[in-house]
């Protein structure tokens, strides 16, 4: 058994793509070797801007030598039986062997070297990688991320011998692109990290990602900074320096008086710098920017030219930020008419007033309290009007945050320009739901709208289409109706949006008033079903995301004809305690009990009882026919009054008359009356469980 | 002293002249990148081996600021590099360049940063990278895997010097028109502020839209006569002109979102016809 060792050295690999090409090459090296029948260790695999590696440790010297006997047909079998035989063994009839009468293939397989099925592991590997983009170059036909310089492939101290495309697999490969520019020599698995770092690479991502995150906080602290800890960026400068070395920097104090937001992002994205804080918190005017070398000045003319470079980006921000504020919002949402959209919703504009419209009526039918309907109406209409913003044209993942910011500078209310900022909140999984009245308003209204829009119009996700992030904008919606505990009817707002839909958009009016009418009303029932069922879906993956057990949600939601979420959420939170408790898990026991009982006699319905139904009443059955007597309307009253944890109370209170009835009292009695009586007592218990929730879809 | 900006022309030229590069003026036509110089465009097609470098200079219309800004310019130059087949050592080519004008690489923080890069108006598209020089983007590297929709074989590597700012990066000077243009005592600005001033007011204010849209027209009607004549050359300088009356069109603001596309894929269509009638004449 030896080591393996395979380095491919090509150009520079997008950061974005070692992660995955890292994970690619493991799990198809695993499979080729195991489809070989080699067998080896663990495998790691590691990656640098210039190099992709896998290291596979103990891989066996050869392959085990094997013989498999199959059996055929009888020698005097028809014709096509044996053709078969031959063509599933991939055999000629002379090598078929028979005895007593019948044919036996015997396929034995010799042994291979390992390096011979290293080398086509290689060779397909590199034929057929999942890059997710990828090149030729020169005059060839090979296909790689980037032009493929090298391949170091050696078993042991071996070289495993394999060409690919004119270049031969060897030992030597190259250091640091400028610490290092000759070749250099390795002996195997067991020097080549060792050997690379002294030619100044750091071979393993995850220590060059911990010398980033910790050199870059380092270095900043040592400046008197505080650095603004963002993971994406370490993993990314990771992935583009194979020496890295963070250095701080610093820009005018002049601008910050650009939006945060901008001067983090332009740093982050274009620059990929991690941004600082002062001590009071703001932002601070330097940063933390990593090189890929040990610079012979010490990093100081890096450092000066990255701040410069950025010096110029912020000019340009601030550029685009003076003019953005010269220009009021209310004019900038004017030009809104000239964007699209939708092909079919109309213009920017007519979303506006669609949104308007919905987000009053959110607060003058009480369904969002505490928000001043002027003030919702001002934010809804100067919500959009960033897009056509320089500053949101040169940053559009800053939408919002700049309508926002604008708002403010031009004297807007706090409330108006909190509500123009986070009215696309919440954008995602782990992203805070808006409590602000007025921006719960617009961000409902927002996202409602577009989900019955699209919907209106038979613009429904399926499978894995969702132009439009359908289902992102319904998580959002649900996460706001949850967070701010809002009643509302999702049929009055579909049908307040199909009003509007009809009244804003052009050639949409109807022709014939009542036709129209009629022809609407049957298409709103049916739309309102598509888009109920769209948000039972979300909501129970919501539900499951905030770790809410399936079937709990299953159980709930099966009793259908709930259309209030905050309602159905309540009932399965109740639900979700109860079950948890003593009484919940017996109870649970005894409903599947009754119910398997029930099912196995296929007792679906209460039978009416013949004579002598009050006869041989044992005083078990008594008491639990008293206690759903009991339980039964104090349920009911508390489901009506939404106390689901009292309907639960209700329920456990059947605990005890139910187990003690299944100890004493014989179901199945031999006399069919008490059979009956006592079957149909079950029958009860069953479904007084099931209004509540049903208790079948629950696992023990 | 650094490289003044005519002295940085001067040694990529001389580098590159070394390395067997065709040495071209710039074409004589309005253009929005180098890459759209037949000697890219149409050389990167076909079998034949192709060097060759050039200074082109190109119009952004809409990138005008007045002559205000620092950093943006409606004009500026582009240095221009292509080498079919792409050489092996093409990436260590270009850093002896970046050696050749001054920057020692052991100083500075030089990078490879994935760009893929695509000119929808050409059909065409690459991988690569822009190159950074201390996070400034000094160069974009590509490699052609396309053009006017046809594959490129074999592949050209480009490399795109944007000179303003290298020059500015090697001069240290923040601001563009404060540039040494030589050693003379003359800079950026005196010779081209006024340009910047003018075309600005003409891009964004002045130009006849009602002619340009006339232009655009006849630009797409004469690059038809042409390829009906087999000429790919003439037919594709009309697709280059429609492109630039296109750009300028853009910066009036007088084009919406929708019809954007449209333009693009006009100019697109004209761009692809050359390349074919290109391909077919050259037998690719």
């Amino acid at each position: 058994m030896a080591d393996f060792l395979l380095e491919l050295l090509s150009e520079e690999i997008p950061a974005r793509m070692q992660a995955k090409a890292r994970n690619d090459l493991a799990r198809w090296f695993a499979e080729l070797m195991a489809a070989g029948g080699l067998t080896h260790g663990a495998i790691e695999t590691y990656s640098t801007p210039r190099r992709l590696v896998l290291i596979a440790r103990d891989v066996a010297d050869a392959t085990v030598a094997s013989r498999e006997e199959l059996k055929g047909p009888r020698a005097n079998a028809p014709e096509q039986a044996l053709e078969g035989f031959l063509r599933k063994t991939g055999l000629t009839r002379d090598q078929l062997e028979q005895r007593d009468g019948v044919y036996f293939a015997v396929i034995a397989r010799d042994g291979r070297a390992a390096a011979e099925v290293l080398a086509e592991t290689i060779k397909r590997i590199v034929a057929e990688f999942p890059w997710p983009k990828s090149m030729r170059w020169a005059d060839g036909t090979q296909r790689w991320v980037r032009p493929l310089h090298g391949v170091v492939a050696m078993l042991g101290e071996d070289i495993v011998p394999v060409e690919i495309d004119g270049i031969a697999s060897g030992a030597t490969t190259a250091g640091h692109r400028f610490h290092h520019p000759g070749a250099i020599t390795v002996g195997g698995a067991s020097d080549y990290i060792e050997k690379l770092r002294a030619c100044h690479v750091i071979v393993d991502q995850a220590e060059r990602e911990a010398l980033i995150r910790d050199g870059a906080a380092k270095a900043a602290a040592d400046a008197g900074l505080t650095l603004l800890p963002d993971e994406g960026l370490v993993v990314e400068n990771a992935g583009l320096t194979e020496w890295p070395v963070p250095l701080v920097g610093r820009f005018d104090d002049d601008f910050l008086d650009v939006p945060r937001e901008v001067i983090v992002l332009t740093m982050r994205t274009n620059q990929k710098y991690f941004a600082c804080t002062a001590s009071d918190g703001g932002l601070a005017p330097g940063f933390v920017c990593v090189a890929n070398i040990a610079a012979n000045d010490g990093g100081q003319a890096i450092a000066q030219g990255n701040a410069r470079v950025l010096a110029a980006r912020l000019a340009d921000a601030r550029f685009f930020w003076e003019q953005d504020v010269k220009v009021p919002l209310e004019s900038q949402a004017k030009k809104l008419d000239g964007i699209v959209f939708h092909e079919k919703l109309g213009t920017v504009a007519d979303k506006v007033d669609r949104v308007a419209r919905l987000a009053r009526w959110l607060v003058k039918d009480g369904i969002v309290k505490g928000a001043n309907p002027d003030q919702v109406e001002r934010a809804a209409r100067l919500a959009k009007a960033d897009l056509v913003t320089g500053m949101v044209g040169e940053f559009p993942e800053l939408q919002g945050v700049i309508g926002g910011y604008l708002a403010a500078a031009q004297g807007e209310p706090k409330a108006v320009a909190e509500a123009i900022r986070d009215h696309y909140k919440p954008v995602g999984q782990g992203d805070e739901a808006p409590t602000a009245p007025v921006t719960v308003a617009v961000a409902l209204a927002d996202k409602l709208d577009s989900i019955c829009q699209f919907f209106v119009e038979g613009i429904i996700p399926t499978g894995s289409k969702d132009p439009f992030a359908l289902r992102r904008q319904a998580l959002g919606a649900l996460a706001i109706i949850i967070r701010n505990d809002l009643r509302l009817s999702i049929g009055d707002v579909l049908a307040l949006e199909m009003g509007s839909g009809a009244g804003l958009r052009a050639g949409k009016k109807p022709s014939k008033v009542d036709e129209a009418l009629t022809a609407r009303s049957l298409d709103l029932i049916s739309k309102l079903q598509l888009l109920l069922d769209f948000l039972t879906e979300r909501l129970k993956v919501q539900q499951r995301d905030a770790g809410v057990r399936h079937d709990i949600i299953d159980a709930v939601f099966a009793l259908g004809e709930e259309h209030d979420i905050v309602r159905l959420l309540a009932r399965v939170n109740a639900l979700q305690a109860f079950v948890e408790t003593a009484d919940g898990t017996n109870l649970l026991v005894a409903y599947k009990r009754a119910a398997n009982i029930l099912k196995k006699e296929k007792w679906e319905e209460a039978r009416r009882q013949a004579q002598g139904e009050r006869s041989g009443v044992e005083a078990e059955e008594a008491a639990l026919a008293a206690a759903l007597d009991a339980a039964e309307p104090t349920a009911s009253a508390a489901i009506d009054q939404e106390d689901f944890t009292g309907a639960m109370a209700a329920l456990a209170s059947l605990r005890v008359p139910i187990d003690t009835f299944f100890d004493k009292v014989t179901v199945n009695d031999a006399d069919p009356a008490k059979r009956e009586r006592r079957l149909n007592l079950l029958l009860r218990f069953r479904d007084a469980v099931n209004r509540v929730a049903d208790f079948s879809r629950i696992e023990s | 002293m650094s490289l003044s900006f005519q002295d940085l022309i001067l040694t990529l030229q001389q580098y590159w002249g070394g390395h067997g590069c065709v040495l071209l003026q710039p074409y004589d036509m309005e253009m929005g990148a180098g890459t759209f110089h037949p000697a890219t465009v149409l050389r990167a097609l076909g079998p034949d081996p192709w060097k060759c470098a050039y200074v082109q200079p190109c119009r952004r219309p809409t990138d005008g600021r007045y002559g205000e800004n620092p950093n943006r310019l409606g004009a500026y130059y582009q240095f221009q590099v292509v080498l079919k087949p792409s050489p092996d050592d093409l990436q260590d080519l270009y850093l002896g360049s970046l050696t050749a004008i001054g920057i020692d690489p052991l100083k500075h923080d030089i990078r490879f940063v994935e760009d893929d890069w695509e000119s929808p108006t050409l059909g065409a598209w690459g991988l690569g990278w822009e190159v950074w020089c201390d996070g400034m983007e000094v160069t974009q590297f590509t490699y052609f895997q396309q053009v006017g929709g046809f594959e490129c074989k074999p592949v050209t590597g480009e490399l795109t010097y944007g000179l303003e700012r290298l020059a500015m990066y090697i001069q240290g000077v923040d601001n563009v028109f404060d540039l040494r243009f030589n050693d003379a005592g003359v800079t950026y600005g005196d010779v081209f502020r006024e340009n910047e001033v003018e075309m600005s007011a003409y891009n964004f204010e002045v130009a006849d839209t009602e002619a340009l849209f006339d232009l655009f027209k006849k630009a797409a009607a004469e690059c038809e006569r042409c390829l009906a004549a087999k000429l790919p050359i003439p037919a594709y300088e009309q697709a280059i002109k429609a492109s630039h009356v296109f750009n300028t069109l853009q910066a009036r603001g007088v084009i919406s979102v929708a019809e954007r596309q449209a333009y693009i894929g006009r100019v697109r269509d004209l761009a692809k016809a050359a390349c074919a009638a290109w391909l077919e004449r050259a037998g690719g």
